[in-house]
């Protein structure tokens, strides 16, 4: 029972970038975290109307679950291992032979069965992303991205996490990069990704992703009008906590990926993303002001609100966002 | 968002601790800093479950009426809807539906309550004797 103490945590934003980024860098590349998260495209905008979960529907400010993994492993050319298990008792014996051979691994968990999480935040989410660098006894010693401090946990606990069942359901999923070039020419990465997220944005042939979906679910928001105003309440307060997922500053991503577009700006000597970088930390501002605005609503319990506003803020949005993607795709980059 | 905007409200869903995000200084550099919360995260955080404790106590008196079976309380004070449940047992939602009647919670096999238990965070002596006190 030896503790590899040798990862030193770091808190990042958001889970799973932090962990492909705390991971990358354990293996000799060095990346910030919006870095991998631009050239992972993990930005992206989806209104699914159609899948819901707890009777709302899924609203994306990021690619789905698994997209920074897969992004990096392409852009980036590293190799992962990854393996999901049927198997629980195999899953566990698994990752500790990893970690006592000094491995970390990142795992995908529920944070409903995440004790050190807050109470107010274990719901049913099955895509939490989580690095195991060692054990001791019968407790795992977990660098947590977006925790201050590492934790551990009883492997009672991170089975249950492991093996939680619905939506996303994590199946034991185990990763860790095996092959990383830390020379890895980033220039030609970043191109390519930004290309790859401006294109999405604007011409996904989907009426749901992009800009089109934002005026999609402007669209509902107006149809809210005149229904069930506590069910619009709870609609509202939906939308706004997705936006708010941990770590985003109530952007819904968007200032991370200012962040991104400045250092990427740095590293090709291209002046124009430092003004797209600019463009979109305001789109970001924007999204906060959409996010406060159905706040106020979701707080007044009494008096009715105006969804045309409301709508109306997030078209705002939606112009402000589009301007970016089609700067970005004037630029010669 | 500039470091100087960032929310530090200090929000009782966070209890104390801090998130990381991105914002920038005042030369316009982009800085991982940290966040005590934004008042906004805690309004829509709490309506959620404010609307969870609210079904989790009509579905309380149901059950003391004898009209719905521990199972559905037990749901809403977790924080999920018939759907979510079943996915996480692994059951059709209309199983779970049905296991709402108290006739058929009633007649519930051991593994099926051992595994609503283990979900729940509860015995399975505290899900069967659950009279409806909330």
């Amino acid at each position: 029972m030896t503790a590899f103490m040798r990862l030193e945590h770091r808190q990042y934003a958001h889970c799973e970038s932090g962990v492909v980024t705390a991971l990358l860098r354990d293996r000799g590349l060095d990346l910030s975290e919006p870095m991998v998260f631009g050239i992972a495209g993990g930005l992206t905008f989806a209104y699914l109307p159609f899948i819901k979960i707890t009777n709302m529907p899924i609203v994306a400010y990021r690619m789905f679950p698994g997209a920074i993994i897969k992004g990096v492993a392409k852009n980036l050319c590293v190799q992962f291992e990854t393996r999901r298990y049927s198997d629980q008792g195999k899953a566990l014996a698994e990752l500790c032979a990893l970690v006592d051979a000094g491995q970390c691994v990142g795992l995908q968990t529920s944070v409903y069965w995440l004790p050190y999480f807050p109470p107010e935040m274990r719901f049913q989410f099955n895509a939490h992303n989580l690095i195991v660098y060692g054990r001791e006894g019968e407790e795992f010693l977990v660098s947590d991205p977006v925790f201050e401090q590492s934790v551990r946990i009883r492997a009672e606990d991170l089975q249950n996490a492991r093996f939680a069942r619905g939506t996303l359901a994590p199946k034991g999923l185990l990763y860790y990069p095996v092959r990383v070039n830390p020379e890895i020419d980033r220039t030609v990465a970043i191109r390519k990704a930004i290309g790859r997220t401006v294109r999405m944005m604007l011409y996904a042939p989907l009426p749901f992703i992009g800009i089109k979906g934002i005026h999609c679910m402007a669209r509902r928001i107006e149809g809210l009008k005149g229904g069930d105003s506590r069910y619009a309440r709870l609609y509202l307060g939906h939308i706004v906590r997705m936006q708010e997922e941990i770590g985003t500053g109530g952007g819904g991503f968007r200032f991370m990926y200012a962040a991104f577009l400045q250092e990427a700006s740095r590293l090709l000597g291209s002046a124009p993303l430092e003004e797209a970088s600019r463009m979109m930390t305001q789109v970001g501002d924007r999204w906060r002001l959409f996010a406060l605005a159905c706040a106020r609503v979701c707080k007044g319990k009494t008096v009715d609100f105006d969804a045309g506003e409301i709508a109306g803020l997030l078209r705002q949005c939606a112009a402000q966002e589009k301007l970016v993607y089609t700067f970005l795709k004037s630029v010669k980059l | 968002m500039k470091i100087s905007e960032v929310p530090q409200d200090a929000i009782k869903t966070m209890h104390g601790l801090k998130k990381a995000l991105y914002a920038v200084d005042d030369r316009g550099e982009y800085m991982r800093t940290t966040t005590r919360g934004w008042e906004t995260e805690e309004i829509v955080l709490t309506q959620v479950i404010d609307d969870f404790k609210v079904k989790a106590a009509a579905a309380a008196a149901r059950v003391r009426r004898g009209e719905t079976s521990p199972i559905e309380y037990f749901m809403n004070k977790k924080w999920m809807d018939p759907r979510t449940l079943a996915q996480a047992m692994g059951l059709f939602r209309w199983q779970v539906k049905r296991h709402f009647k108290t006739a058929v919670f009633k007649k519930l096999d051991g593994q099926t309550l051992t595994g609503y238990a283990r979900l729940f965070g509860v015995s399975v002596e505290r899900l069967t004797h659950f009279s409806g006190e909330d």
